[in-house]
């Protein structure tokens, strides 16, 4: 790699600061849908690439479920190549305007960054966003030049953000590829549950109009299964990938989840993302706004419901039945919880939600401990007996997880699922259906969106090599 | 996909029929199943039966009546218009079988949604009994369409206009000493006339199969919002449905969950009937006041 031309010493670099992302102050974004983090500055952006000690082993790189080419781009955006860096970032990832805004960094790529313990890691995060709204901003996305046509044709079940990255990939293959998608917009979870204060909906609406350019043919409303079977699409394409998600909301099963004034988050995001629920009655879909708006969960979804909630008005408090160590959601969604004035009510398990005249009117809950850890490596909690606890309020948000939906699956009666009701995939996220891949969270369960489009990837590579009758690639996973 | 309409018309007071094109559902539909319609692009998305479709023809039928905004804004839609969304269909088919003899009940909007259902019964072998319950005459409709898949027809009204008088549990005694046994029996209507029916053919042990028509936004399995307790169990009405047991149903939730909205939805009706300024202003108010 050639030397840096700012001659800084690693002492140096590692003495600049952090650099801090400007944001809407939490009094003012506590009562508006705009984004939240306001993004870096080209000058605050050049700053933190110098901080990047271009470590010889990457620990960064290891981190990112995609192997992004992170010194390397950092090295171009201190030299002001923004447009260069956010071209070689999608040489690996193809929503970088995304991932920058929704990665977990924490625990990927700047967790594993060599100044994350004593520094804090390079805001690598921050500078892929950057870059990737240059270039966006500036219009510097260029259309690729239509490729040799192939005369295959693929076929991809879902729009979230595993479909579009097999869209993508094979579209500049020369592949002709058919998203069908079973809601009105695409972009999977990125449109329907990610709000607008974290990932403004024409960054989205961008990058499927990139692929739209580029050829790819969205066909929304279809619900592959339904409106169209596997028989007929295995018929028509020579390849199919399936990236449905784990969308099925969860519920407790415990006495008054049927009140009115009970939803799964799914159904509270949806109305107000997909539906722009937030702009009702400007928008027909009603979302319903409580005063004291309970949310029982503490992933990132849940952090959404809850900060959905309080920019609508409510007083809003989180249940979470483990400790705030144990929280799942990314760091940054919980500090920015905490500075909107959120509650959270941790350690508590709810048993019953309390109701009067068929609504909701407060709820049970008990408290919790922290035992030994469970399969999953985090302390299991244990309730106290006798701790029970009640408090008021008039909405409760469920946001404990969702699980495989079966509506596609269950019309394929060979496909190998596993207990869950996932699919089974091998290394190269083949099916045991010859003809048929799949990825994301249908595979996985939930996970994240980095983690969907990666399986995207391997896919398409996959799906490219059988297409042309070239040598499937070997394993890529990384070793453990 | 999105449906042009060619037919939008008021068959009678507040039932209207829209047939509109789209092919690929035409193609595809069984009895029972649904649509999901976004009347606009700020529109929200409601589900009708499908009460039709020719496949030659490329077209659906469905019927409907005026409750909100999203229907209010459809029955100002001209032939030639296009409706914003429309996907489908969706849910389980209606399980069709060899029955014996098969009681359909429709009322409200089911007069025009049992319609496929008689016929696909009659084709099974089974002899048909339709049964129509209208508030009074003048707003039964579909009856010779009905007529030509059914063996006999029977009317119920509220008001004894016309037919037997009172609902179906009313009627019941009177068909069945008519018709020998029943021996199965499915309803489409309203919430209302699908449980007191099925009350009704409880006493007679009829196995009883009801539409159910809760809430709804994906209509895919994904939100939650269409949940009915079926015997004891949690079931989606959209892809576990719509059709469930009329016997096992827990219908005071059905009744308590089908208000959840209703404030909103009022407030969103108002709304719509005036856009004037100062109803956007109260509505922003209340809002903020959270009414
Ligand atoms: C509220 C919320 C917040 C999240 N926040 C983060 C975050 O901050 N960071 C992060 O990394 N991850 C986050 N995640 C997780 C992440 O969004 C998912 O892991 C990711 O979106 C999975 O992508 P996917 O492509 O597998 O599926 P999805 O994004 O779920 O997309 C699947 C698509 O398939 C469609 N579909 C389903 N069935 C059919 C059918 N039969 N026919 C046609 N189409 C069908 C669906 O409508 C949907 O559009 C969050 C998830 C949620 C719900
Ligand atoms: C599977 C299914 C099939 C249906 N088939 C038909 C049909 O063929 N013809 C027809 O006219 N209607 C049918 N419905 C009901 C129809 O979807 C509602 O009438 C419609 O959504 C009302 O929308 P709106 O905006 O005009 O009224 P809203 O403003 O949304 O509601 C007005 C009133 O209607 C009630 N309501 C809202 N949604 C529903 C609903 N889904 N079911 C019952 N009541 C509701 C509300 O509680 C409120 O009191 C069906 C519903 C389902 C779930
Ligand atoms: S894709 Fe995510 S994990 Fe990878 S470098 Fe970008 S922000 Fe980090
Ligand atoms: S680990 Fe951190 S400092 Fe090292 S190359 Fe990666 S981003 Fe730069
Ligand atoms: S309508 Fe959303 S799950 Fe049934």
């Amino acid at each position: 790699m050639s030397k840096r031309k700012d001659g800084l010493t690693p002492k140096e670099r590692m003495a600049i600061p952090r650099a801090k992302m400007p944001e809407q102050n939490p009094s003012a974004r506590a009562a508006n849908f705009e984004e939240v983090p306001l993004g870096l500055t080209p000058e605050q952006a050049m700053e933190e690439a110098k901080r990047c000690l271009d470590c010889r082993k990457q620990p960064c790189v290891h981190g990112c479920p995609v192997a992004v080419q992170i010194p390397e781009f950092i090295k171009l955006v201190g030299e002001g190549k923004f447009g260069e860096a956010a071209k070689l970032i999608k040489e690996t990832n193809v929503l970088p305007a995304v991932t920058g805004r929704v990665c977990p960094q924490e625990t990927q790529c700047e967790g594993d960054c060599t100044l994350f313990k004593k520094y804090g890691g390079v805001s690598i995060g921050a500078l892929e966003r950057f870059v990737a709204d240059y270039e966006r901003n500036n219009n510097l996305v260029e259309i690729p030049p239509k490729p040799k046509p192939t005369g295959k044709k693929v076929a991809i079940i879902g729009s979230g953000p595993s479909g579009l990255t097999v869209a993508g990939d094979l579209i500049l293959q020369g592949h002709a590829v058919t998203v069908f998608e079973a809601l009105h917009e695409a972009g999977g979870v990125l449109v329907y549950g990610i709000p607008e204060f974290r990932l403004p909906k024409e960054i989205v609406a961008a990058e499927v109009d990139y692929l739209v350019q580029q050829g790819v043919n969205f066909e929304l409303n279809v619900v592959a299964g339904m409106t169209i079977t596997m028989d007929e699409i295995l018929e028509e394409f020579d390849a199919v990938y399936i990236g449905v998600g784990a969308g099925l909301p969860w519920f407790m099963r415990i006495e008054g989840e049927e009140l009115n004034g009970v939803l799964s988050a799914n159904e509270y995001l949806t109305r107000s993302n997909l539906m722009k629920g937030y702009l009702f009655p400007d928008y027909d879909s009603p979302l319903p706004q409580g005063k004291h708006v309970c949310v029982v969960g503490g992933g990132n979804v849940a952090m959404d419901a809850a900060r959905t909630a309080k920019r609508l008005g409510a007083k809003v408090t989180i249940v979470y039945r483990r400790a705030r160590e144990q929280l799942p959601a990314r760091g940054e969604e919980v500090h920015h919880a905490d500075e909107e004035g959120i509650v959270f009510q941790l350690l508590s398990n709810p048993v019953k939600i309390l109701g009067k005249d068929g609504k909701v009117s407060g709820m049970e809950c008990i408290r919790m401990e922290l035992g030994e850890p469970d399969a999953s490596g985090r302390r299991r909690p244990i309730p106290i007996g006798g701790s029970n606890f009640e408090f008021e309020c008039d909405q409760v948000i469920i946001s404990i997880g969702a699980g495989a939906n079966p509506l596609l699956t269950k019309t394929m009666p060979d496909l190998d699922l596993n207990k869950w009701g996932y699919i089974v995939v091998d290394e190269n996220n083949r099916t045991n259906i010859s003809k048929v891949w799949a990825g994301g969270d249908i595979v996985t369960g939930s996970a994240t969106v980095i983690e969907a489009m990666g399986a995207g990837r391997i896919a398409a590579r996959s799906i490219h090599a059988e297409l042309l009758g070239l040598p499937q690639p070997t394993s890529e996973k990384e070793e453990e | 996909m999105k449906g042009e309409i060619i037919i939008n018309e008021e068959v009678v007071p507040n039932v209207h029929r829209l047939v509109l094109s789209a092919p690929v559902i035409a193609k595809r539909a069984k009895p029972g199943q649904f649509v999901i319609i976004i009347p606009d692009e700020v529109g929200e998305r409601i589900p009708f039966t499908l009460s039709d479709w020719s496949p030659e023809d490329g077209t659906i039928t469905i019927f409907y009546q005026e409750a909100g905004v999203s229907t209010m804004k459809l029955t100002r839609m001209k032939p030639g218009n296009v409706i914003h969304t429309l996907v489908g269909p969706l849910g389980r088919p209606s399980k069709i079988e060899k029955f014996g003899t098969v009681l359909l009940g429709g009322g409200c909007y089911g007069l025009g949604a049992i319609y496929p259902l008689a016929k696909a019964f009659k084709e099974a072998g089974n002899r048909v009994i339709g049964l129509f319950e209208a508030r009074t005459t003048y707003i039964v409709y579909n009856e010779e369409k009905l007529r030509e898949v059914v063996d006999e027809l029977y009317i119920v009204t509220a008001d004894g206009s016309r037919g037997l008088r009172g609902h179906v549990p009313e009627a019941l005694p009177y068909i069945l000493e008519k018709e020998g046994k029943i021996d199965y029996a499915h309803f489409i209507g309203c919430t209302y006339m699908m449980m007191v029916s099925s009350r009704g053919t409880k006493e007679h042990n009829i196995p009883t199969i009801v539409a159910m028509n809760t809430l709804m936004v994906d209509g895919t399995g994904m939100c939650g919002i269409c949940r009915v307790e079926v015997d004891g169990n949690t079931k989606f009405a959209c892809v576990d449905g719509p059709d469930f047991d009329g016997h096992k149903v827990n219908w005071d939730m059905v009744f308590a969950r089908k208000h959840a909205y209703v404030a909103e939805e009022n407030m969103a009706y108002q709304f719509y009937r005036t856009q004037m300024d100062g109803a956007v202003n109260k509505c922003a108010k209340n809002r903020k006041e959270g009414a």
